[in-house]
Formats: C-alpha cells, structure tokens, sequence
C-alpha cells in the first residue's frame, strides 16, 4: 500500500506543493507520499488552508478585548455581550466558485459561514454579504448580479436566517473576478461554546449531514492514467447547495449541543473531511483513525484521495462523548440526516486512513500543521498620489451632480438586491437594509445587535495603509451611527497574486493601517478570512479588505436611523470638513478621474466625533443619524431625505472651500445628525471639542441649496431607484 | 385559547408566528413536530412559513402528503379553525384545503417588502379585529404567491364572501403596482367555505411590535384569539 513511489515533485507541483514543499512532506512522512497522503498536504499547505503568504501578517493585528471570548483560529470569533449571552461572527469568501457558476457559489458561500457559526453552538439569527462585481458594461456582469444575488436569498431565505445587510460595488477590476464574501452571525450562551479540539483518546468520531460525492475534488483527474486509478469524469469543482439539508443540519446540532454528548465539533468546509479531521487532531495534539468504508458516500467506487477531498455541502465531523452514540443517533434520526459512526481519536498523534481494510495514508499530524510552510513575501511599497486642489475643480451645478451621483452605480439603490433577501424572518429585524447598520434584536428585554459590511477598495489602491485604516473607521463609524458600541470585527481579505511584490505590498499596507484603526478604536478582529490570487490574466483586482463589523445596543429602542423624522428639527454636521477630493466618487463619476489620495483619516478625531454621536443618541437627543462616507456631504443628506420623503433647506454653505469640495469631498470622521435641540448638541459638542454646526432645518418635500435650484425629493429618489432594476431589466 | 403550530422538516417561521400568539395569549403556543404521534388537542391548529421539505418539488407539495395532514384535516372538518401562512398557505392550496395555487410571481423572484392589504371581509374569527374595507401595512416574504384559480372559483370566493385580503395601494385602491405579485383579483389570502381555514401569503406575525417595523397584524391575533376564547 506504500505504493506512493510513482509520486514525483512534478506530480505534486501539479497539486500545488513547490519541490520545497514537496520535499518537506517526503521528510515528515520518512518516505514518498502516496497519492491520497500528497493530496492531504497539498490541500493543508495550500494558501486557502494554511494562510501561509498572510500569516505573519495577520498576526500583528489586534484579536484581544475585555469582551473576546475566542479571537482566530476557531471557526468563528466569540464575543461576550453580557446576560450571559455571546455573539459569534465569521466572514467568508467564495470568490472563484461564484464567478464559474454564480448560483451554486453564492448559495455555497453562505452555507459554509452559517455551519461555521453554529458549529460553535450559536444560532444563526444573521446573514450580511459584500459583493464586488465587475463593470456594468461588461457582458457578463448583470448575469453574475442574477445569480449571486438569487443564489444568496435562496440558500438563505430556505434555511429561515435573514439576510439583513451587505454592499455592492462596481468596478472593471473585478470583470474577471468578482468578489462575495458572506459574513454570519450567531446568538449562543457564553459558557456554552463548542470548539473544534479533539480530546478522549478512543472517543468516537461521528459524520453527520450530506453524503460525500465526488463534487468539489480540485486535481483529481489528474490522477488518471499515470495512476491507472478510476477517478472518473472531470466534475465541475463547484459544490451544489442543499439549503435544506443545511437546515436540518442546523436544527439536529443546536438540539444535540443542548446537551453534553458533543466533546468537539468541526464543519467539512474547504479541503472537506481532511482539514476537519486535521485540524481536530492537530488542535487537540492527538490522532485519528478514520474508517473511510463506513463514510456515507452518494455514489460508488470512490477512492481514499476523493473522500478525504470531497467538498460536498453540508456535512459535520464531531467527537462525542462514549456512551452518547444513542441519544446522539435519536436527535439525527428525528431530522432524517445520515450519520456514521467513522472512526476514533487516538494518542498516536496520527491521521490513519482505511480502506477496503488497508491503510490508505498514514500522517503524523503535528508536523503537518505545525511545520506548514509560511512565507515572507517580498513587498513593495507604491508611492502615494499627489494631492489634489480643490480650487482645481470645475465649477459644475451641485444639484445636477448629486443626480447624477444619486443614480450612479455605486451609489444607485441596492433595493433590488435586498428585497430577494428575506431580512424580516426570525421576527428581530428592528433596522432592515438600507441604512448604515441593521440592527437585530437579541433579547426579549431589547438588547440588539448592530451589523454592518463595509469596504472602499479604491482607497486602499490609491493608499493601503490608509485604506486599511479607512475601512475599520468607516465600519466604526457605521455602527455608532445607529447609536451602537462598536465590539469587534471579522476581517475578509481579498487580494490578488501575493507572489507579486505590488500586491503584497497592497497586503501589508492594509495590515497596518486596519492595526492601526483597530487599536485606536478598541476594535479586535476576532475571526477572519484570506482570499488570495484574486486575478484574471495578470489583472488583480482592487484590494479589498472588507470588514464585518458588530455592535452592540443596550435597548434596541434607543436606536436610530437615517430617515428624517420631524419637520422643523435642525441638523447638524458633525466632524470637520476640509474639501478633500482625492478619490472621490465625485472624481470619479463627474470628472472620470481616480486621481488623488484617499481622506486622511485621523483616528483620534474618529473616536472622540463617533463617541460624542453615540452620547448624543444615547442622550435620546437625536432622531436620525447618518454618517459621511461616498459622496460625502451632499449626497449624505439627500439619503437621510429620501429615506423618510421628508426635504432639508440647507444653510449657504462656509465660502472658504470651493462649492463641490465642500459638498462631496470625502472627509472622514464626519455625521449627520437631526435633533429638535439643536443648542444642547451644538454645546455639548463645543465642550467635547468636536467640531459640529447646523446645516440645515427639516422641512418641506424638496432638497434646496442656496444659490441652486432645488430638487424634489421625489425626484432624487426616482433617479436613486432606477439604476439597479432598469440595469438588470435591460437584455 | 390553545394554539398548535405544526413544524415540518423546512418549516422556518414558527417561532415568528409563535411569538406574535404569546405576545397576545400571554403563552407559548404548542410546537408539534409533524411526525409526533399524537396532536394535543387545540382551538388553533398553525401551518407556519417557511420550505417544507426544501420546497423541492412544488411549493408545499410535499408537506401536503405528510401523515399528520390528515390530521389537520380531519380537525378542520371538525370546525377547528386552521391558519397557514405564507408556506402553510401553499400546503393547503396543495392538500385540497383551499382551492387554487400559488404561482411564482409576476417577476420570478423572491419579494421581501412591506404591501398594502385590504382586508375583505371582516365578518371571520380571523379577520373579526379589523374594519371591513380598513387598509393594513405589512410584510411579505415568498417567491412562489402569486394566486391563481379558474374563474369560476374566482367568481365564487368573491361571490361567498371567501376573500380574506386583497394587495392594494397605500389608500386602499386596486392598482397593478399594489399587486405586486400578479396574483389573481389582487388577491393575498382567501377562506374555505367554512370560513374557520385562513391561507395568506402575508407575514402578519412580523407586524405586531412597534420595535419591529409595524402593528398592523396584531388586531389580526387579538381579533383571532378573542373569537376563540
């Protein structure tokens, strides 16, 4: 059976092991892999797996708090909320799959991050995604739209978790590579969490879920003639979704965690039964032996390498406690799920694999997770953009800018996208989609979660670091807005080639600002995910560091939104503004340029502007709150107005900045606030030190500007909504 | 008043329309899994929202075949009222309950937004807490509801007085915009001749906290469970 001596480099570089790699594995194992032996490390080593161009990286990033339970490493990030409750969140990509087959890899993509939330012992009780397309004009984006958004509502409209809040950007940097990341979030007792570490030498191992098919196996017609091995027809690598399945799946699991027959318990996510059963092993610093005949399979002949390799969907791999096989076998009879009791934790410290009654692979586990190659990629810095003059602008009329801004893509409504998501089900909704955040009741008492996915990949092009540090701000930002305590985030890297020194660079660059936001605001990254090679014949795309944030409100009563609510409250812009339009969309979309650095973004200033905001609403004195981000101030309070249907008579604005500076540069650190006591926020934002004044007085049914005409809100809410389902109408 | 949600494999709504009844009776419902053996006896039997069995085949196709529908069945024969909603609405259309089907919408997709009702006829156990003609804002939530029937059901649910509610506009008026749908006659949920079995495609338990977007669905419950006391 050691007949692995057919195994060459050559072979393997085909798997994607370099001869280095290669030749570390031959040295663990003490002689050649066999073919079911290299595909375990290939797919352990592989980047998706063992984060090995991003890890040292990734290390320097805060994951600590008084409030974090469980930081990376797990399946998700746990984080205490208080009353003995905890939040657990992750964030996903599944990028390539759903630009292959948009459907399935979208529906997939959410199927894989809600197993990774309960698979900790949480109720999924939220989805939000990030979805990045390529430009509209090129021929294939509005069918990727359809079927990444179709496929993200079908999986999650089935499984009863709703869909409550996301972005969706253009650009033709993703024409060949479209991103979407799905971020999960789950509701579980603090001292009930189930972690993924092996314990109990003899402890059976217990499959539960799907049956494993052949779909999914990435290279396994490679081993064809050279291997005489009957690995079959090329199957499509993209994995099918069975949202009810998964739903079961969910039920059988949060029944069984109810009681104490589950020692630890891993999902089947990438690289399938491999990676769970390694990373049980390895966490738990002991063997397994996996019985692979007794593995439920849906068809016939499948080898040892397909089984081990298989990504069929919903599937879980969990160590019970002897004696609980029974109860166990009762709660997964109930849901009608297949299970199998498929092998045992050893103290041999290693993955044995049978087969037909022989050893399939035999793999000392230690050195496989813990001598995974890891690299330091060189990295090169780019040079920043010059700045650019706002006194350089054309002077252009703002109301017919901010239409034109208003009915752009990247600023158009996302209606379209989320109305196919059921973000009402469960029955906690309190702020649906649309707004900064949404915001989730957790409690019976009023206790509620605040949720947001935020990214600006153009800034962090232009500037990494300050892209970094723009996208955890504007995240922050985010959730204070609707009058939360930001906790923690979940991180999403996307990136292209790290083997280029450029994008490395880009890598690196986000890495330290996102550090440095993240300290400066106390806001840990407690679970996150690399997406790396994100490019199409050479072309990367933008870098994209999205950030699912989390936040948490005493009273979900106390919350707020961005729609006007009373006509004759002032409001007031909070945080200071100097015309910034380096990067804007404003360049962007009136002038065709992406000239220019992104804002600076002054983390102090953050902090101390999102601080006073929260006190505000806290306060109970602020009916709405919006906060500044594309488009800047401009478009912000036409968004508040055309929420609510309500106009704003605008103060002339300050004559020291150029006009369209002033009203769509992007600073940073900056809200919008409505209030019927407009002194006391003007004072008590004077006494905190942070810059606020009233621009304008809530009012009427049109959005006026001294000294242009005005606009009604009708009208700025027609141009708003007809982008996005006049784009997917079209043929 | 005691209320049963029966939960099939899928079912996914339950613990909405469970809290939208303990919200008004002051208790739990009682969940009964579909394969239970024995269903307690109840004053309300619920079929809840949701994918029953994946909705696979046809939309509550499958669920209309479970053994414990013939339950449900021969308790509604008995004149114990049944209310499905959404999910529970097509099993009934598929188990023969309630006549006609429920297509999928006019645009193919899955709809999730607030609508206008009018409620149609006030003279029910269901819809006793409303004025008749009122106009009521609630959410929807399915890719498949859009309702059909032949004309002659058609002439005859209007004819007997068996339309529940009606998609409308804001001010109450019939309007393709408001029919968002494209089901038949506007219409969102229907009675069977006795008038004590409700199908509606409408989510009147997310309406019934001010906290959570709208009341307008609670008159419905505490209509309901005053009729039934």
């Amino acid at each position: 059976m050691r007949g692995g001596s057919n195994v060459t480099p050559s072979f393997a570089a085909e798997h994607g092991l370099t001869e280095e790699e290669f030749e570390r594995a031959v040295s663990i194992l003490g002689h050649t892999p066999n073919l079911t032996e290299l595909g375990i490390f290939a797919a352990m080593w592989s980047e998706h797996c063992s984060y090995k161009s991003s890890k040292i990286w990734l290390k320097t990033l805060p994951t600590t708090g008084p409030r974090v339970i469980c930081g990376p490493g797990e399946n998700a990030g746990v984080v205490d909320i208080g009353d003995g409750d905890a939040v657990v969140f992750k964030i996903e990509s599944h990028n390539h799959p759903s630009f292959i087959e948009p459907y399935q890899g979208a529906a997939t993509g959410v199927g894989g991050i809600l197993r990774d939330v309960f698979t900790m012992g949480a109720r999924p009780i939220a989805i939000l995604d990030s979805l990045h397309f390529g430009s509209p004009d090129h021929p294939r984006t509005r069918h990727l739209v359809a079927g990444v958004v179709s496929g993200i509502g079908g999986y999650g409209n089935c499984v009863g978790v709703p869909t409550v809040g996301g972005e969706c950007g253009f650009d033709p940097s993703y024409d060949g590579n479209i991103l979407v990341n799905a971020m999960c979030v789950g509701l579980a007792r603090a001292d009930r969490i189930f972690y993924s570490a092996a314990a109990g030498p003899g402890n059976p191992v217990i499959y539960v879920g799907a049956k494993t098919g052949r779909d999914g196996i990435h290279g396994a017609t490679m081993a064809s003639a050279e291997f005489g091995s009957d690995a079959g027809e090329k199957r499509p690598t993209v994995q099918v979704g069975d949202p009810f399945t998964e739903k079961l799946l969910i039920e059988a699991c949060l029944e069984l965690m109810e009681g104490d027959a589950i020692v630890a318990i891993q999902d089947m996510g990438a690289a399938g039964l491999t990676s769970s059963a390694v990373e049980m092993a390895g966490k738990g610093g002991l063997g397994i032996e996996l019985d692979l005949d007794r593995v439920p399979l849906r068809e016939t002949g499948m080898s040892a390498y397909e089984i081990m390799l298989s990504e069929s969907q919903e599937r879980m791999l969990m160590i019970l406690r002897p004696g609980s096989e029974a109860d166990a076998g009762r709660i997964f009879e109930k849901w009608e799920l297949d299970f199998a009791q498929i092998g045992r934790v050893t103290e041999t410290g290693r993955l044995v694999l049978r087969i037909d009654g022989k050893i399939a692979a035999d793999i000392p586990v230690g050195p496989l997770v813990g001598e995974a190659p890891v690299y330091r990629r060189p990295w090169r810095r780019r040079d920043t953009a010059p700045g650019i003059d706002p006194r350089a602008l054309t002077p252009r009329d703002p109301i017919r800018c901010l239409e034109r801004l208003l009915a752009s893509p990247p600023l158009a409504s996302k209606r379209w996208i989320w109305e196919q998501y059921d973000h009402l089900v469960m029955g906690n909704t309190v702020k649906r989609p649309g707004g900064d955040a949404a915001v989730i009741r957790v409690s019976p008492g009023g206790k509620a979660l605040a949720l947001a996915t935020d990214c600006t990949p153009r800034y962090v092009r232009a500037d990494p670091r300050r892209g970094g540090a723009q996208v955890v701000a504007e995240s922050w930002r985010n959730l204070t807005a609707v009058g939360a305590e930001p906790l923690a985030l979940t991180d999403n890297m996307n990136f292209g080639n790290p083997e280029r020194p450029d994008i490395m660079g880009e890598f690196v660059g986000a890495v330290e600002g996102m550090r440095e936001a993240c300290l400066a605001l106390d806001y840990p990254i407690v679970s996150g995910n690399v997406s790396l090679y994100n490019e199409t014949s050479g072309n990367a795309i933008l870098p994209t560091p999205v950030i699912g944030g989390v936040g948490l409100l005493a009273d979900a009563r106390h919350a707020v939104d961005l729609a006007l609510k009373r006509d004759g409250d002032a409001v007031i812009l909070v945080g200071a503004t100097d015309g910034h339009v380096g990067c804007s969309l404003y360049l962007r979309e009136i002038e065709e340029s992406e000239a220019g650095p992104p804002p600076p973004v002054d983390l102090a200033a953050e902090r101390q502007n999102g601080d006073f905001v929260r006190g505000q609403i806290r306060a109970g004195r602020v009916a709405a709150c919006h906060d500044l981000s594309d488009g800047g101030f401009l478009v912000a309070v036409a968004e508040m107005a055309m929420a609510s249907g309500r106009g704003i008579l605008l103060a002339p604005p300050p004559g020291v900045l150029p006009q369209n500076a002033y009203l769509f540069g992007e600073d940073q650190a900056r809200y919008l606030v409505e209030t019927s006591d407009p002194e006391t926020v003007v004072a008590a934002a004077g006494a905190a030190g942070v810059p606020a004044r009233v621009i304008g007085v809530v009012g009427g049914v049109a959005l006026t500007l001294p000294g242009s005409d005005a606009i009604s809100v009708g009208a700025l809410k027609a141009a708003n909504e007809a982008w996005l389902p006049g784009y997917m109408a079209r043929a | 008043m005691r209320a049963v949600i029966v939960v099939f494999p899928g079912s996914n709504r339950e613990r909405d329309v469970c809290a939208a009844l303990a919200l008004v009776t002051g208790h739990e419902p009682i969940r009964v899994w579909h394969r239970d053996a024995a269903m307690p006896e109840s004053d309300l039997i619920v079929l809840p929202g949701g994918f029953a069995y994946g909705d696979y085949l046809r939309c509550g196709a499958m669920a209309a075949h479970s053994p414990v529908m013939q339950e449900v069945r021969d308790r509604a024969a008995r004149g114990i009222p049944v209310l499905g909603i959404c999910n529970g609405f097509q099993i009934l259309a598929e188990a023969g309950m309630l006549p006609g089907a429920l297509l999928p919408n006019r645009s193919l997709r899955f709809t999730c937004r607030d609508v206008h009702l009018r409620v149609e006829n006030n003279q029910t156990i269901f819809t006793c807490g409303y004025e008749a003609g009122q106009t009521i804002r609630v959410p929807v939530a399915h890719h498949d509801g859009n309702y059909t029937a032949d004309p002659d059901t058609l002439d005859r649910l209007e004819d007997r007085g068996l339309v529940a509610f009606r998609y409308c506009g804001p001010d109450g008026a019939l309007s393709e915009a408001g029919n968002f749908n494209g089901s038949a006659r506007a219409i969102a949920g229907i009675f069977d001749n006795s008038r004590t079995v409700l199908g509606l495609m409408p989510h009147l338990e997310n309406v019934v906290d001010p906290l959570l977007g709208g009341t307008d669905g609670r008159a419905f419950f505490e209509g309901l469970v005053g009729a039934l006391q």
